[in-house]
């Protein structure tokens, strides 16, 4: 009985990922193209996608190695660009904590903006379902997203130059976003926590490194639970 | 370009890197209780980071240069509409796209 609840999580985790397939495609065919443009073997794009996993810190990555910029300064970069990861880390941790170390490690691996996001939304609207379900529901929401990520990484890496860089794909990622914001939006303090944030990222975009989402993120969390306090309002 | 050593220390330092900040806290804390104040700002966390890592692609877009751009702003706000009104994320991304596409087209 428990495997088969565990089972229709899976499937329905496949499901709701499955809409953010068409960003992850064409977002993932364009790092390939680009990198290959940017002199990488086809071997050495694919590292980037299985090792680092990571749209964003992949794209910053390559724009700082085509500039020539020092082996310290990619990587510092690329890393504050995901340090958003940790707040994501932090944030899911009450709902997969007590799985084994293993399973965590395993999450944590698979744990990108478009996993995070529809998984949490899924936690908050059903709260009562057990650990594994929830594991079983992450690991669904995945398996459209991170597997095709490494698939479309190697077609745009193979097919390369033959594919135009500019399809007006910049602005999946954006809307795939936008998508799930809606949604988050369930109580006074969540409206509140994004229009703080969205303010401040407006306000703080000139930092460098990226350091405005961190400023942003960091204002809207406390704007939420202040809200929440004051407001009296039940999460 | 970068020569291959340098390429591959790049590659797996961020590898190395990227899943520590993934496992910092599922890793470390497990289930373990946190305090009430901890998790009253955690649940904020997908709504504050996700428009605040928006908000700037939909004003200031790099296939533009960083102008503002109608077509894009259209189709912002009608995936952020349906989102809000139907709850469908489905739905709000298909509108979203349709938006885009149809008025990329026209103009």
């Amino acid at each position: 009985m428990a495997a088969g609840t565990a089972m229709s999580s899976y499937w329905r985790g496949v499901r709701d990922g499955l809409p953010f397939l068409a960003v992850v495609g064409p977002f993932a065919m364009l790092f390939g193209v680009l990198a290959t443009e940017a002199g990488l073997a086809v071997h050495e794009t694919m590292g980037f996608s299985i090792v680092v996993i990571a749209g964003a810190a992949q794209f910053t990555a390559l724009q700082l190695l085509n500039e020539n910029a020092p082996t310290l300064v990619v990587i510092a970069s690329a890393l504050a660009v995901n340090l958003r990861m940790a707040m994501y880390s932090a944030s899911i941790t009450p709902y997969l904590g007590p799985l084994p170390l293993w399973k965590r490690g395993i999450a944590a691996y698979f744990l990108v903006d478009q996993t995070y996001a529809q998984s949490v939304l899924e936690y908050e609207r059903n709260p009562d379902q057990t650990t594994s379900e929830k594991f079983a529901y992450f690991l669904g929401v995945m398996t459209p997203i991170c597997p095709p990520w490494y698939v479309f990484t190697l077609l745009g890496a193979v097919l390369g130059e033959s594919i135009p860089a500019n399809l007006g794909l910049d602005f999946a990622l954006p809307i795939a976003f936008l998508a799930m914001i809606g949604p988050m939006l369930r109580t006074p303090a969540h409206r509140i926590a994004a229009l703080v944030s969205v303010v401040l990222a407006l306000a703080f975009a000139w930092l460098p490194f990226n350091a405005g989402l961190l400023v942003a993120g960091l204002g809207g969390m406390i704007a939420g639970a202040q809200a929440e306090t004051r407001l009296g309002i039940t999460p | 370009m970068t020569d291959t050593t340098e390429l591959w220390t790049i590659i797996l330092a961020l590898g190395l890197g990227s899943f520590g900040l993934r496992f910092a806290f599922l890793g470390l804390v497990g289930d373990r209780a946190m305090p009430a104040w901890v998790l009253r700002h955690l649940r904020y966390t997908a709504v504050a980071v996700i428009p605040a890592l928006v908000a700037p692609l939909v004003l200031w877009p790099t296939a533009t240069g960083g102008e503002p751009d109608a077509t894009r702003l259209a189709a912002a706000a009608a995936t952020f509409a349906v989102g809000y009104l139907t709850k469908n994320v489905f739905a709000a991304m298909g509108v979203g796209a349709t938006v885009l596409v149809t008025l990329s087209t026209l103009f």
